[in-house]
């Protein structure tokens, strides 16, 4: 761990400002990823600039639009647990819970549940060369340890996935980040937030330099009745998803209206496939219908020596999914049978 | 001497542990938790290559930020021993020991480079992260499967473990002839052990020469003689006090490099100085090896087998030969006359690969076990019957009768418990839902003895009793079993007795391991308790109209503070009043029990089980949930059926883990293991166990221990990981002979 400064920043201009002054601060909110990263050397900040005591950026609450915006710093419990995000969003509600511990879900933020880092070994060891920690270096999981990695939206310089489960919701949901900074404040819709690794794989999302992830606006759509979060995993809890699927369905009958799904653990950001949503529409709820649709999302999938299996699974995934979601019947994250 | 009879009032009862409390308040102190006045911080920087030499550490940074006091590494480490022996411990396989910063020799990744010494934890931490090691790699080899050519069997013995027994009959031949043949080649994970607590040292520097060392360890005797024999150092001046170690697992067993750096820094700087591993560094010494076997069995149509089969090669590094028993348990478990069992080893660049609970066992009878699994469906015999054909009474490796063997009793009473004659033996019949379920069921067997152990006994005027000896609770429950066996010598209440371990001023024990500690100090208190009774008696007949008199011993009963005629318990006196007599206020002995030579060469011990287990598999997704567990164990007698109930379900849920999830994964190219911590290295968590039940099965045997305890802190993970693996068969007709159990290999 390197030594580092430490900011108590008083409001959102602030912090914006200090952090655009100096590319090597880092903002901190929870602290359940980037403390490891420190300890790990990984993350080596010169300035801490820590937003816990910032007002106003807690609030769960109605937007105009009849969405609903959660705060930067709202913890990951107090959405999953919120009346309103269980009521309306239970997509959401299922993907937080599917996640880490309870300890973990009661200290990390919204927004840095965002800005979580891949959990690519070669990443969090210094010892090992690695485009995202030191660009240039090389990604030594290409033709290395490879099972956790990603299929989709690879490149040559980094296979590395993104780990949340929670972003995996919110893509699903056509959630909007917004965010503030120097040029004011804006809204990234999710689908834009994430990047893939391309040539830059050491910059994982669109934010500019010094911008404040302050709140997430969730539509007013909500998928409120046929969704799911099916995650798949090395053992049946506290792992990250080797492949996950949110799901959300608007039925019309027994045909689909709207819908909307992404996949978790298979690339850099959350992935969603306009195209093979699109497949579905109007179509009757079948599994065939499901397959082709999964057939579509993968088909530029890439597998290495040891995570090829996950193309599979994900196909297989998507279907299971999409037929809990089109049912009613969401997957517990208390009972660990996949239904 | 035949242990005198004594009421059991605590022994053979569920009692909580004595330390509980102790634990969960934070009032036991771990090697970590010592401290001292002028404590100082060791971090250690470890080798990024696998192979090759050190070029140049630059050390200047380092050692100008605030807080460093030192960085040591092999350009100025302090001289230590010449002589490699000299770093051998008391369970060292053969070879050359490592030597942490001997050289600029690099033969492993992760190898202990340099260790950075600072007023605080974070600034030897931070200074370790500016010492830059320069190297230059040579090829190296980590990977198992390309070595197999050239495995080869240890020339040199490792002490206390038996190697295979030579060839009987002619099992080739009688394979080749036989009506029905299983084969199969099956490959077990490398493991890392990690315990809670992980490594770490604190060295008291007391001044004079003397060190107080607080190591976490399997066995302080051991630590201590390593640290004055590579340091040449009296054993007077080390001493070394563990009285908690948070599990072990035989990761404690051997002094591991932490030890070593504390001790060279504090000699070094003249203070007190710990060094704690992180949890990645937990990842840079011991493991359990990466083992490919092939089993082979012949058999009759009946199911009786006709040749036994069973090879191993197991990686090792390349300084020093590890071996453990991975293939003799095929030959002791069952009857047959043609029998082949080898074990090779094969040389890695890696570090030397370690006991790990029930070493060996678990990975040769996943094989093993696996295999008769197999038999059982190719000739359509049920898998208990099979077992039951093949019974053995007698240990066929070594010639020799079993001390005892209630396997059979546990295959019944664990196969009514699980409901086994419910099970229909087609694959793919059982299914609920989306899941297919399967049954399984496999043996286990651990060797049973007991070591050269001794303990002292000191029963005070006020009719308190201490009880002392130098072995280690790992976790297990010793404390309180040693407890409950002294209160019961002497009829006092639990909280009348203080039971003393972990330290080099107590009464000899070996490390603490193989399932031994229960027997060995389990009989060395129940002695020096014995022989404090001895003296009590002759002192109470010595008080004056004592109601005891020409009383003899086995008809007098100590109970309530008092030695009282067994018939009569109205003619009495008291602990007091018989010390009184004697004219003293303590009563000592340390007595040192020893296994029966006679008994040893006439018979093998072993303890046994049978496990059933259910799983349930979405087969479709590759999921496998461990739905529910019986384990029927024979271990001798039970001193405390709470905390062996405990470590059973302990070895189970790790043979889950085993089975179905643990697996440090080698990136082979860098030569190192990358998934270095515990969100990437997986271990059971609470989801994955469900309903465990243990039954002990009654067994009686005062061979293996006049105790009659037989131990059982490895049983419960032997047979674990093959009842899994046979459970998913008969879930989805797939058989998967590699560990751990993953959703890409129930997929694929």
């Amino acid at each position: 761990m390197n030594r580092f400064s430490y900011l108590r920043a008083g409001d959102v201009a602030e912090a914006a400002r200090e952090a655009a002054a100096d590319p090597a601060a880092r903002v901190i909110a929870g602290g359940t990823n980037l403390i490891d990263l420190m300890k790990y050397d990984v993350e080596r900040p010169s300035r801490l600039i820590d937003i816990t005591r910032l007002p106003g950026l807690r609030a769960i609450e109605e937007t105009a639009d009849g969405g609903l915006s959660i705060g930067a710093l709202a913890s990951n419990t107090e959405v999953a647990r919120h009346p309103e995000v269980e009521r309306r969003y239970p997509l959401l509600s299922s993907t937080i819970l599917a996640g880490a511990t309870p300890q973990l879900r009661n200290a990390a933020s919204t927004g840095g549940n965002l800005l979580q880092r891949t959990r690519c070994y070669y990443f969090y060891d210094p010892g090992t060369p690695c485009n995202k920690r030191e660009p240039g270096t090389g990604c030594p999981a290409i033709g290395g340890v490879n099972r956790i990695h990603a299929v989709l939206g690879a490149s040559e310089h980094c296979i590395a996935t993104h780990p949340s489960d929670m972003c995996v919701a919110l893509a699903a949901l056509e959630a909007v980040v917004r965010v503030s900074g120097a040029d004011g404040e804006r809204g990234i819709p999710f689908a834009d937030f994430h990047r893939l690794p391309g040539d830059a794989p050491e910059r994982d999302t669109n934010l500019r330099q010094g911008e404040i992830v302050t709140a997430v606006e969730l539509p007013p759509n909500s998928f409120g009745q046929h969704h799911t979060y099916l995650k798949l995993r090395d053992r049946h809890s506290y792992a990250f998803a080797l492949v996950s699927v949110a799901a959300g369905i608007e039925m019309d009958g027994d045909r689909i209206g709207r819908v909307r799904f992404a996949l978790g653990g298979v690339a850099h950001k959350p992935w969603r496939d306009p195209e093979a949503e699109a497949l579905l529409q109007g179509r009757p709820a079948s599994a065939e219908g499901f397959a082709a649709a999964a057939e579509h999302v993968l088909r530029g999938a890439i597998g290495h020596k040891h995570n090829a299996f996950k193309i599979e699974l994900a196909r297989r995934a998507i279907v299971r999914a999409l037929g809990q979601a089109a049912a009613g019947t969401p997957q517990s994250q208390t009972d660990k049978r996949i239904q | 001497m035949p242990p005198i009879p004594n009421a059991e009032t605590h022994v053979g009862s569920p009692r909580s542990r004595v330390d509980g409390r102790a634990k969960v308040t934070g009032g036991a102190r771990y090697s970590a938790e010592f401290t001292a006045p002028d404590l100082a911080h060791g971090y250690v920087v470890n080798s990024t290559v696998a192979k090759g030499r050190i070029t140049g550490i630059d050390t200047a940074a380092a050692l100008a930020a605030p807080g460093v006091l030192a960085v040591f590494t092999h350009e100025n480490r302090p001289r230590t021993a010449w002589f490699s022996y000299k770093y051998q411990d008391e369970v060292a396989p053969p070879g050359t020991p490592f030597r942490p910063l001997y050289d600029d020799k690099v033969v492993y990744s992760g190898q202990p480079v340099a260790l950075v010494v600072a007023e605080s934890f974070d600034a030897a931490r931070h200074g370790a992260s500016l010492v830059r090691v320069s190297y230059q790699a040579e090829a190296h080899e980590t990977d198992l499967t390309s070595r197999m050519g050239e495995a080869y069997e240890p020339p040199k013995k490792r002490s206390g473990i038996s190697p295979p027994p030579k060839p009987r009959g002619d099992a080739p031949g009688a394979y080749a002839d036989s009506p029905v043949k299983v084969s199969g080649g099956y490959w077990a994970a490398y493991e890392h052990h990690n315990p809670m607590e992980p490594h770490a040292t604190t060295v008291v520097w007391e001044g004079g020469g003397k060190l107080l060392v607080h190591d976490k360890n399997q066995g302080v005797l051991n630590a201590q003689s390593y640290v004055s024999s590579v340091f040449g150092l009296g054993k007077d001046d080390v001493r070394v006090v563990t009285p908690f170690v948070g599990g072990g697992f035989g990761s404690g067993l051997r002094p591991q490099y932490q030890l070593f750096l504390a001790v060279m820094a504090a000699l070094e700087l003249r203070r007190s100085v710990r060094v704690v591993l992180t949890r990645d560094q937990m990842f840079t010494h011991v493991y359990r090896p990466n083992t490919f076997q092939t089993v082979k069995l012949g058999a009759n149509p009946d199911g009786t087998l006709r040749s036994i089969q069973h090879h191993s090669v197991t990686g090792t590094s390349q300084f020093e030969d590890y071996q453990e028993v991975v293939v003799n348990w095929t030959g002791t478990l069952y009857h047959c006359d043609n029998v082949e069992l080898t074990q090779k080893l094969a040389k890695l660049d890696t570090y030397t690969p370690g006991d790990m609970r029930a070493p060996g066992a678990p990975t040769g009878l996943f094989a093993a076990e696996s295999a008769m699994d197999e038999l059982a469906y190719a000739t359509g015999v049920d898998p208990i019957e099979l077992r039951l054909k093949n019974y053995t009474e007698h240990d066929e490796n070594e010639g020799k009768q079993f001390s005892s063997k209630e396997l059979r009793a546990c295959y019944e009473v664990g196969a009514e418990r699980f409901g086994w004659s419910e099970r229909n033996p087609e694959p793919r019949s059982m299914r609920e839902g989306r899941e297919l379920i399967g049954w399984g069921m496999a043996s286990g067997a651990w060797e049973a003895q007991m070591m050269k152990t001794s303990a002292r006994a000191v029963l005070t005027a006020d009719g308190k009793l201490e009880v002392a000896c130098a072995t280690a609770d790992i976790g297990t429950g010793t404390y309180t079993i040693l407890t409950q066996i002294g209160a019961d010598a002497f009829g006092l209440r639990m909280e009348d007795v203080t039971t003393r371990l972990g330290d080099t001023t107590l009464p000899y024990s070996p490390v603490e391991g193989g399932s031994w500690t229960a027997a060995s100090a389990g009989t060395a208190v129940q002695l020096a308790c014995e022989a404090v009774r001895e003296k009590l008696f002759k002192h109470a007949q010595k008080a004056s109209g004592s109601p005891l008199a020409g009383a003899k011993l086995d008809a007098v009963s100590f109970a309530g503070g008092r030695i009282e005629v067994t018939a009569d318990p109205d003619r009495f006196v008291t602990i007091a009043d018989a010390m009184r007599a004697g004219g003293v206020d303590r009563l000592e002995a340390e007595e040192t029990a020893n296994p029966s030579k006679i008994d040893q060469l006439r018979y093998t011990g072993y303890t046994h089980s049978a496990i059933f287990v259910e799983v349930r598999v979405d087969e479709e997704l590759g999921v496998v949930r461990v739905t529910r567990v019986v384990d029927a164990v024979a271990a001798g007698k039970i001193l405390n059926p709470k905390t062996a109930r405990s470590q059973v379900v302990g070895g189970i849920v790790w043979g889950i883990g085993m089975a179905l999830e643990e697996e440090t994964l080698p990136d082979h190219n860098l030569g190192r293991f990358m998934n270095h911590n515990l969100a990437e290295y997986h271990v059971p968590v609470a989801a994955d166990v469900q309903g465990i039940e243990v039954i002990f099965v009654d067994e009686h045997d005062t061979k293996v221990s006049p105790i009659g305890v037989k131990g059982l802190g490895e049983i419960g993970i032997v047979g674990t990981a093959a009842a899994i693996a046979n459970a998913i068969y008969h879930a989805t007709g797939k058989r998967i002979r590699d560990m751990p159990i993953t959703i890409d290999k129930v997929l694929g």
